[in-house]
């Protein structure tokens, strides 16, 4: 292939970089112009070497066999079990960090950088290339049509990865708006923005050149994932750069209406990146693996609709008992607990899809994942809509309850789900009988599932010591414990909330072990359960 | 009147109101009589496949 396209943008944008570092407004928007040149120049390099001069090898063999574009899908899937480990080793430094405070590297490698390098790692490296790779396999099999607009999906991963590499390094070197969840700088913001938009255009492509009458229930919760990310997205992130050529921006909005655009947009990302999104791989992923149709198509309907119109206005119970109006607020927490219904139902939906086949929850380690990942939805969406009452957040609030909770969702929903999709994908992509090793699956799902218990149990005890402790009061009206006595109360948790980590990741490079040997190729000889029993002889 | 204040009252009056009778017509329109075949036919396509 002679990307001239690709290597013309590739060189322009190395140039455009030299010169943002050349003729920067500060240090930070230097060095970070550095860090995208190097990016840009090795790329170039590579592109370049990769150039065909004999013009006939165009696209690669094993995608004319299926008609569907699925190159793009197999790195998507090797990028988010790379960013995956990335992600949990992070996690698992920055919950050393907490309880060890010498590990604070100065000046990059302290808490305040890292933990968002962790959850941007997380959420939108491990979750984002999890959720494009698989919106890409979804929308070509459900809509029986290749993915539109050629190349442009190559544009999407690596303008995606592109994306990764300037927030994490930015966080490294200290440049953040200091909003969470949204901390890249404006020009990182627009960088994305573009993105997204050629990932729409993909994706609505597909959907509009669909041979397949009817729209699948997967497809219209990845839409409604791609629009609203795309909303929340822009209108977070309205600011004003102090130089075209700085790190440093302003926030459109001032005082309390900042903060309430930041959780609208901080609760949205959650409900429409972390759940829409990975509702549509379940919706896909738990029928296939289980070789049966989703138990209620028309409850899958329901629970689409309900979700989005009931999701987008639960952002203010991240501002209970703040300057923010008091009706917003009750609306924020009115509107949580009415998501139990849309919750409860789709989690109905998934395990019941199961229903007269419920022993592959023992026989297929994949399918138990899967369950699990649904359990876990079940679980934190219980959760939240509990903390989201007033009452409750007067406890739970600024805990690490909080932190449990996410991590239950994350690492239970968002984590499970996607592992039992990469499961799914990986034999399926690279054209393999199965996987390595179901066995490895199996202690994968046991370290990950134990490994969630330990942390969400550890941290609801600590959140509510923390929480009772921070608002003690001794008979002369004074706060018993001074803020310093309850961090240091909370040292054996952050311990074992250290150790759950260090299980889970186990469990993520055990998954990259054996995702490894399936691509290339290897089977490992073992026995499995449900199987142990075909050789024996029938009695007659 | 001020911009805010007439917004607010759109979205708590007439916009409320959309909304919610467009979310009924959805559950409605979903749970209608002739839903459950055409509905059923749809929860097959991921499975008509063999990849």
């Amino acid at each position: 292939m002679n990307n001239t396209i690709t290597i013309g943008g590739l060189v322009a944008g190395a140039f455009l970089a030299l010169l943002g570092a050349g003729f920067a407004h500060d240090d930070l928007f230097a060095a970070h112009m550095w860090v995208l040149f190097f990016c840009l120049a090795i790329s170039t390099v590579v592109v370049v070497r990769r150039v065909d001069f004999s013009g006939a090898g165009r696209a690669s063999s094993r995608d004319d066999q299926s008609g569907y574009f699925d190159e793009v899908i197999r790195y998507g899937t090797i990028a988010t079990v790379f960013w995956g480990v990335v992600g949990f080793l992070v996690g698992v430094f920055v919950a050393l960090q907490l309880a060890f405070p010498a590990l604070n590297l100065e000046p990059f490698l302290t808490f305040g950088r890292v933990r968002p390098l962790h959850t941007s790692a997380v959420v939108f490296a491990f979750g984002g290339n999890a959720l494009i790779a698989t919106s890409f396999y979804v929308v070509q099999r459900t809509s029986r049509a290749r993915l539109f607009g050629g190349d442009l999906a190559w544009f999407v991963f690596w303008g995606y990865q592109l994306f990764i590499v300037m927030a994490a390094t930015g966080y490294l070197l200290g440049i953040t708006q200091g909003k969470e969840y949204a901390e890249p700088e404006w020009y990182v913001d627009i960088w994305l923005t573009i993105v997204w938009v050629a990932y729409l255009l993909v994706f609505l492509g597909t959907i509009l050149k669909r041979k397949e009458p009817h729209i699948y229930v997967a497809n219209w919760f990845y839409l409604a994932f791609i629009v609203t990310i795309a909303m929340l997205h822009i209108v977070n992130n309205l600011s004003m750069p102090v130089s075209f050529l700085g790190v440093k921006s302003y926030s459109a909005f001032a005082g309390v209406q900042d903060a309430l655009t930041q959780w609208w947009y901080g609760h949205n990302a959650v409900g429409f990146f972390l759940t829409a999104g990975f509702l549509g791989m379940m919706y896909y992923f738990v029928p296939k693996q289980a070789d049966r149709p989703v138990y209620s198509y028309r409850l899958s309907i329901i629970h689409f609709w309900a979700l989005i119109f009931m999701y987008i206005w639960a952002g203010p119970h991240h501002l209970h008992y703040t300057a923010l109006p008091d009706w917003a607020q009750t609306l924020g927490m009115v509107f949580s607990i009415m998501l139990w219904m849309p919750s409860w139902g789709g989690m109905i939906n998934g395990l019941m899809t199961l229903s007269g086949a419920w022993d592959k929850i023992r026989t297929d380690p994949i399918m138990r994942m899967m369950v699990m990942a649904i359990a876990f939805y079940g679980m934190s969406t219980f959760e939240g809509p509990m903390m989201s009452i007033k009452a409750v957040n007067s406890l739970s609030h600024y805990t690490d309850w909080t932190i449990g909770h996410v991590h239950s969702g994350a690492l239970g929903w968002v984590g499970m789900i996607t592992f039992g999709a990469v499961y799914f994908l990986v034999p399926k992509l690279w054209g393999r009988k199965r996987l390595y090793s179901l066995a490895m699956v199996n202690w994968h799902f046991w370290l990950a599932t134990l490994g969630i218990v330990v942390y969400a149990a550890v941290m609801w005890v600590a959140g509510i010591q923390q929480g009772l402790m921070w608002r003690e009061y001794d008979d002369q009206g004074f706060l018993v414990y001074s803020f310093a006595e309850t961090v240091s109360a909370l040292f054996p948790y952050y311990l074992l909330r250290a150790l759950g980590g260090a299980m889970y990741l186990a469990g993520g490079i055990i998954m990259a072990f054996n995702v490894t040997m399936t691509i290339l190729g290897h089977e490992r000889e073992e026995r499995l359960t449900g199987q142990a029993t075909a050789n024996l002889q029938p009695a007659e | 009147m001020e911009t805010y204040t007439a917004m607010r009252h759109f979205a708590d009056s007439w916009g409320l109101l959309a909304m919610a009778l467009f979310f009924v017509g959805v559950i409605f329109f979903t749970l209608r009589p002739g839903g459950k075949a055409s509905a059923d036919r749809a929860a097959h396509i991921p499975l008509k496949d063999e990849d």
